[in-house]
């Protein structure tokens, strides 16, 4: 097994709502969540997913995991000792049960995601259970160690989730994603919900358990201050659509899509001498119900031209490890954030 | 400049069954004319609890036990916190003079009201118009804040608008009486940063145009360097911490607060560590003795586990609460 080997790949994935209307039901029209993206993912590797509410990001997670069923396209999963990927898209329910041991999620709100009925070892230790895991007395000893792991006790096993706060509840739901020793893990908006320095704690803890379990994780956030400190590699999605993928750094110094730098301009950032200029990009998201024709940023664009207004632009390499969707993107010469 | 408002030594306790949640426990800051204050701290620290003692809206089981808030109407000085919070007096002030904004417009507008009635509501109470000429009032708020069709969309109820124009229609709201205090309980926080980078510009073209004295109450030191003039800093419903905003980023001296600044990731500039608070806040029915942050803290000292610290001012106009810098 090599280090730098591919995990996960996704192929032109796509997942269409129906909207229904009319006494028969009929779909009037579709949402499209998300509308083709493509995605590799080495092991190993952080990759955050950004957007603003609406552009699909949770979604794609969920289809991922095939927590939803896409509408069309592949994710393959390279497990460990099987030369051929599995595919999510299709595989049957046996493997998919199978499957669920290596890829795990974690919700935003720890508040609705763990069970108030259950106490935390049962929380912790129930994967272990569905998949018919080791002895009870095993799987007790397991959830104690995971507790540890995430930074609780082990006499926390016998309390119920509003004994904690949200910080440890999310260190808890953390646990319960580990318990399976998966090799993946979808973090959708985990550290959102909680105040400044319990997000911090969680975000290192997040960081180690990564180097200790040896996780790849996609991280689903809003928060690009976030994405900038944990990840290795960002895609930058809008209206369902990846519209910029690159190495994290590069991406944050030198966007080369008009929506990442007007998005990373529009951050503010925690430091009162640092003044530039915004680019406030005009209006709203539109609805993903009737996107714009052409490429779907061009009513907020600011470089927008005719082409752009009518074809849809392909997802390139523009250099080596970077994608980008954009008519223009070779000829503009785009803010630089790297000062 | 003036101040606007002073609060000094503000208690407001909340009796339950539990027991008492002391959640503003001797508060003292003051709002110059034309200012923006900044009011930063984590979930519970007591800063919605400041703003809504303000504007009289405390409600029960919380009182307001012991303190002053002064608001210099002019050159009147008016006592809120003597006020019946259902008087005539507090109510031609609040909306009017004071006016807020609050985190979620979705659940702050009425959804059964169109958004122009809601914000005629408070122009003819305050302002002795007719129907007509709150309702051209109105629409011209609505084009202010930057919304598009306000002829069309004045009579559009909530749900027909996206978060951000909802919020823009509670500025419009807010601001429709000229308020010489805006008081903004995380007016951004709900909203994506694309959106919040529109509201934020607007909220700080319209402060400059109606001379408009904010405070911004929120936990994203982002958004307090982008606009904050002075900050507060709360913790457990205690000020800890209060600078000129170069200052508190700079010359910081609490050690919650420098735990705040370590906290926080940044777009820009280098990727440092984070080194986060150890802990949690405390449960609010068990207080710690002495300095309330004593149990998180990396440098404390015998001091601080038995007696409080006072609010001292360590440099020209900067006041820090820790027993290291007094």
């Amino acid at each position: 097994m090599t280090e730098n080997s591919i995990l996960l790949e996704i192929r032109n994935l796509k997942k269409h709502f129906p909207i229904y209307k009319g006494i028969f039901r009929s779909a009037a029209g579709w949402v499209k969540a998300v509308d083709g993206i493509s995605l590799k993912l080495k092991k190993g590797e952080v990759l955050g997913l950004v957007g603003e509410s609406g552009c699909g990001k949770t979604t794609a997670g969920r289809s991922i995991l095939r927590l939803l069923e896409p509408t069309a396209g592949e994710v393959l999963f390279y497990s460990h000792g099987q030369a051929e990927p599995i595919n999510v898209t299709t595989a049957p329910p046996k493997v998919i049960k199978k499957l669920r041991q290596d890829m795990q999620i974690i919700y935003q709100d720890p508040q609705s995601s763990l069970n108030e009925r259950m106490t935390v070892g049962s929380i912790v230790s129930e994967p272990l259970l569905v998949h018919k895991i080791g002895a009870p007395s095993d799987r007790e000893q397991e959830a104690e160690k995971l507790l540890k792991a995430v930074g609780l006790e082990g006499d926390h096993m016998a309390r119920y989730p509003h004994q904690f706060s949200g910080g440890q509840r999310q260190r808890i739901a953390i646990a319960r994603a580990l318990c399976l020793k998966p090799k993946l893990i979808i973090a959708d908006e985990a550290v959102s919900a909680l105040d400044v320095s319990i997000q911090a704690q969680v975000l290192l803890l997040l960081k180690e358990l990564q180097n200790e379990f040896n996780l790849t994780y996609i991280f689903i956030t809003h928060d690009l201050a976030v994405v900038r400190y944990i990840t290795n590699r960002v895609a930058v999605m809008y209206l369902g659509r990846i519209v910029e993928s690159a190495a994290t750094e590069e991406l944050f110094n030198n966007p080369q899509h008009p929506y990442s730098e007007a998005l990373i301009s529009a951050v503010p950032v925690p430091d009162p001498d640092y003044r530039v200029r915004r680019i406030l990009l005009q209006g709203d998201v539109p609805s993903p119900i009737d996107p714009p024709p052409g490429c779907h940023f061009h009513p907020r664009c600011r470089y927008a031209e005719d082409i752009c207004r009518n074809e849809t632009p392909t997802y390139r390499e523009l250099s080596p490890d970077r994608f980008v969707s954009c008519h223009l993107a070779d000829k503009l010469n785009l803010w630089s954030f790297s000062k | 400049m003036p101040p606007v408002l002073e609060i000094a030594d503000l208690k407001v306790f909340f009796y339950t069954d539990y027991g008492v949640v002391k959640a503003v426990d001797g508060v003292r800051f003051h709002l110059n004319a034309g200012e923006t204050l900044g009011l930063v701290g984590e979930s519970g620290c007591g800063k919605s609890v400041t703003a809504m003692a303000v504007l009289g809206l405390v409600r029960y089981p919380g009182r307001i036990v012991a303190g002053e808030i002064i608001y210099h109407q002019n050159a009147k000085k008016v006592r809120l916190s003597g006020l019946d919070p259902k008087g005539r007096e507090i109510r031609s002030i609040r909306g009017n003079d004071i006016a807020m904004i609050f985190q979620e417009p979705m659940t702050s507008l009425n959804p059964v009201f169109t958004v122009g009635y809601q914000i005629m509501e408070a122009i003819i109470l305050h302002q002795r118009l007719n129907r007509r000429q709150a309702r051209e009032a109105a629409i011209s708020m609505l084009a202010k804040v930057g919304i598009p069709l306000p002829e069309q969309r004045v009579d559009e109820y909530p749900h027909q608008l996206s978060g951000g124009m909802r919020q823009r229609a509670m500025i419009a709201m807010a601001l429709s009486c000229r308020p010489s205090i805006l008081i903004a309980d995380e007016p951004t926080t709900a909203l994506d940063v694309t959106i919040q980078a529109q509201v934020l510009e607007l909220m700080m073209n319209l402060k400059a145009e109606f001379q408009t004295s904010i405070i911004m109450i929120t936990h994203d030191l982002g958004v307090i360097a982008g606009i904050a003039d002075r900050v507060v800093v709360m913790y457990l419903g205690k000020v800890v911490e209060e600078a000129g905003v170069r200052e508190i980023f700079y010359n910081t001296k609490h050690p919650y607060t420098q735990g705040l600044m370590n906290s926080v990731p940044s777009v820009r500039g280098k990727i440092r560590d984070l080194k986060p608070i150890p802990g949690v806040v405390p449960d609010a029915f068990a207080l710690p003795t002495g300095c309330s942050f004593q149990p998180r803290c990396s440098q404390v000292s015998k001091m601080c586990r038995t007696e409080a610290p006072p609010l001292t001012e360590v440099g020209p106009n900067h006041w820090v609460a820790c027993w290291l810098h007094s």
